[in-house]
């Protein structure tokens, strides 16, 4: 069995997270992998955790990801970076949106949001790289293509070219925000490199 | 695709020409998916007993039928399909159950193999998409050729996971659509039933037989120092975490193929059986005589995965971790603008009520700050309990008791417990929190949304009339958003010593004309929050508390008690309006006004 690779995708539901995972995963079928990617819907997304694993190889049995072998995380939310601590080991890539949601207890002033919340992680030697993907999103001109912005952020520590995922945009994404959708990968794949 | 998007196209390439369901996660994406392929008539039907039922008639005229449900749904169709299994059929008929272990969204985690072997039917299950697309097709044809109803039992796994899939031929029914009467086969009256007992036992040895082809269940070989039994998505597991091993994978989980299973117990050191939950297969497989080990090792409990599988087996190989940081949770909450807020908003002011409450979106008004559910046991229990409860406290629980169910929940199970408590003479109130849809598997459409599973304009069921035909002589509409409207009806309703309603009205705001519609949100006047927190208790995603120090609050203007003050995050706002009616200072108003 060859090398498998894992992709952790973590976030808040409604964050585009679905959307992010699966322009990954059809880059890398288009690649040549196999690919199997693993959600879950239903209660989960209102507003909860969430998660979607993707795993690539010459061949993938298991949609899930063992615990301390994701290689790259890539997080839409600070906080939700951090509660993935234990699927890492110390090679893994951190890719972080900096925006940070309040939880429930948190915007009703019971505790405070975590200070340098990523602070768990890079003590531990792990390389962070974070993206201020709202902002570029809107400077891409829609706030909502702040996930695309993150794949591109992502697509530096994955083998596939630029226009691999491109192509993916171009097809899977409804006309009326493709144009966004590829300003903001670009915009993306631009801070990490 | 996913395997729900598999098991639609398969159902398609099939020939399936009737399915009817009830939403349900994990299974909800198929009769969505097979909605939009041309030539099969897909619905939601109230609940799973009707959509099994319906699936049962298409399949007594002669064309192949689905009818797909979540695992607990397989308890409300439970009677026909056990009596369906003497019937038999005539096209093709499968029934999919998708089981949810680690109870992703669910309130329990039952195993349907289980109704397998309690109903005398064949069960296949699949261990990824791929999988899903070729057994489905399979199953009709089993189904058909062997006169019997066909379990097929995915998982939140299978269902939610997306894989490589290819297309395939179109099959067609060996069945001829039309009226065929067959009163020994269908009219299960005890002398038929009696007689087609005896052909469920001699199918049963037929499928016998077929489990021990390598159509269903194989042999791959590999390292005999440990085989492995396995099946469903637990083999994927076993291939990853044991690679050289040797497996016998079943793809049919019953009957169980005994021959096959003795000879490969004997051509191993040591046999595993790897499975989720019960010890299923575990338990028939050493009634055969055969010694294994399963549950002995592997937890009964959850979803597995290849590490659990892995360290359950080589404790020694288990992996030092990063411990995981303290952080605060992050529950599901309700959207903001929901308007099943404003009625648990003033459930919770009411302390002495108990509320007997039901599944929906509108459970997560259990969670803090609105804690206002005290029970949920299953769809439709939240009327029956509270009469129950009535029966049981007689005077003391006067005024007391309330039940809280989403208007498709009313309609799967809630209707009946409501006739009972009209004719029973309950003093209970029932809520029912008309949203138009049936939100928490994703807004699909039910009999009182006004449109079809395609989005088509249909039938609307009339709720308070409905409630009125039953005999509930007060019915009162809300307007959930309205707080202190909400609350005089409820108040009302809890003085009269009769069965009443409340229907509280307004759309879920996820639903397709409330996305597109323009909503004006409400802000905050930060100089005029008095840091109260009114607002606060709701619980709105869109609002959030910014605590200050007593040098802050100074610095801001605020005297120096204040707490902090309350902000709307306005891209988030869907502009109920709820929040504002609760601040008594006007520190909240709608934009521009
Ligand atoms: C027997 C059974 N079938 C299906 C489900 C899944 N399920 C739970 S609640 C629900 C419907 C919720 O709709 P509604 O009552 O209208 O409330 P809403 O979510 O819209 O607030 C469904 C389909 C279940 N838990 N049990
Ligand atoms: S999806 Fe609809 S019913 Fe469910 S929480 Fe959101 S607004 Fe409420
Ligand atoms: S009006 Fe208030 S309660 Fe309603 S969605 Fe906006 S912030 Fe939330």
């Amino acid at each position: 069995m060859g090398a498998i690779g894992n992709i952790l995708f973590s976030g808040v539901g409604g964050q585009g997270i679905l959307l992010a995972s699966e322009i990954t995963a059809y880059a890398l079928l288009s690649a040549g992998y196999d690919a199997k990617k693993s959600e879950v819907h239903g209660m989960a997304q209102r507003g909860g955790s969430v998660t979607a694993q993707l795993r690539y190889g010459d061949k993938v049995y298991s949609p899930l990801i063992e615990p301390g072998k994701a290689d790259i995380l890539i997080s839409f939310e600070m906080m939700e970076a951090a509660r993935y601590l234990p699927y890492l080991h110390k090679e893994s890539k951190v890719i972080v949106n900096t925006q940070q949601i309040k939880p429930p207890s948190v915007a009703m002033g019971q505790v405070a949001y975590p200070e340098n919340v990523l602070d768990a992680i890079t003590s531990l030697g792990i390389q962070v790289v974070t993206v201020d993907a709202f902002d570029i999103a809107r400077d891409a001109g829609e706030v909502k293509a702040a996930n695309v912005v993150m794949v591109g952020a992502m697509s530096n520590f994955l083998p596939m070219a630029v226009d691999v995922y491109e192509n993916i945009i171009n097809t899977r994404v409804p006309e009326r925000f493709r144009e966004v959708n590829l300003k903001a990968f670009s915009a993306g794949r631009q801070i990490s490199s | 695709m996913s395997g729900n998007e598999a098991i639609a196209l398969a159902a398609y390439e099939a020939g399936v020409k009737v399915a009817s369901g009830y939403p349900g996660t994990p299974s909800t994406e198929i009769m969505e998916n097979l909605s939009r392929y041309e030539g099969v008539y897909t619905e939601w039907a109230p609940n799973e007993k009707v959509g099994l039922e319906v699936a049962i008639g298409a399949s007594f005229a002669g064309v192949r039928a689905l009818a797909t449900m979540k695992h607990v749904g397989v308890n409300v169709a439970a009677d026909p399909l056990f009596t369906a299994s003497y019937t038999g059929c005539r096209g093709g008929l499968v029934v999919i159950t998708a089981d949810d272990p680690e109870m992703h969204s669910s309130q329990n985690e039952q195993d349907n193999r289980n109704y397998a072997y309690a109903a005398k039917l064949p069960m296949l299950e699949p261990s990824d998409p791929s999988e899903a697309k070729t057994l489905l097709k399979e199953a009709f044809e089993l189904s058909e050729s062997l006169d019997t109803p066909v379990l097929f039992r995915i998982t939140t796994r299978v269902a939610h996971v997306k894989g490589v899939v290819n297309k395939g031929e179109m099959k067609t029914s060996a069945a001829t659509c039309g009226i065929e009467k067959m009163p020994a086969k269908f009219v299960m009256l005890p002398g038929n039933a009696r007689n087609r007992r005896k052909v469920v036992e001699e199918r049963m040895g037929e499928l016998r037989k077929i489990a021990e082809t390598d159509a269903y269940n194989r042999v791959e070989a590999g390292d005999t120092k440990r085989g492995f039994i396995t099946g469903g998505v637990s083999y994927l597991y076993v291939k990853e975490a044991f690679p050289e091993a040797a497996v016998l994978k079943l793809g049919m989980s019953w009957p169980l193929p005994e021959e096959k299973i003795k000879a490969f117990a004997a051509t191993v050191d040591e046999l595993f059986v790897v499975e989720e939950l019960d010890p299923f297969l575990e338990h028939h497989i050493k009634s055969m005589g055969v010694t294994c080990r399963g549950k002995d090792c592997i937890p009964n409990q959850g979803e597995l995965n290849t590490a659990i599988v892995r360290n359950s087996i080589d404790a020694d190989s288990v992996p030092e971790l990063f411990a995981a940081p303290d952080l605060p949770m992050r529950p599901p909450n309700m959207c903001a603008g929901c308007p099943h807020r404003g009625v648990f908003f003033n459930l919770s002011k009411m302390k002495d009520v108990f509320v007997s409450g039901d599944i929906g979106c509108y459970t997560l008004g259990f969670l803090p700050p609105l804690s206002a559910m005290d029970s949920c046991v299953c769809m439709g229990a939240s009327v029956t309990i509270a009469h129950g409860m009535a029966k049981a406290l007689g005077d003391e629980g006067k005024g007391k008791l309330v039940s809280v169910i989403g208007d498709s929940t009313f309609i799967h199970t809630g209707i009946n417990g409501l006739i009972n408590s009209v004719y029973n003479n309950s003093a209970s109130v029932l809520i029912i929190l008309d949203n138009r849809i049936t939100a928490m598997t994703g807004q699909q459409n039910n009999p009182a949304s006004g449109c079809n599973i395609k989005g088509e304009p249909a039938n609307s069921i009339n709720l308070e009339e409905l409630c009125r035909a039953v005999g509930v002589k007060h019915v009162e509409e809300v307007n959930p958003h309205d707080i202190s409207a909400c609350r005089t009806a409820l108040k009302t309703a809890l003085e009269r010593d009769e069965m009443s309603v409340v229907i509280s009205r307004a759309p879920c705001v996820l639903i397709p004309e409330m996305k597109k519609a323009q909503h004006i949100p409400y802000l905050t006047t930060t100089e005029k929050c008095s840091g109260c927190k009114a607002c606060v208790q709701l619980g709105c995603p869109a609002i959030s508390w910014t605590p200050l120090t007593p040098e802050e609050a100074e610095a801001l203007g605020y005297k120096k008690k204040q707490k902090g003050f309350a902000v709307i995050t306005e891209v988030q706002c869907n502009g109920c309006g709820q929040c504002a009616a609760l601040c008594k200072f006007e520190a909240i108003n709608r934009k521009g006004e």
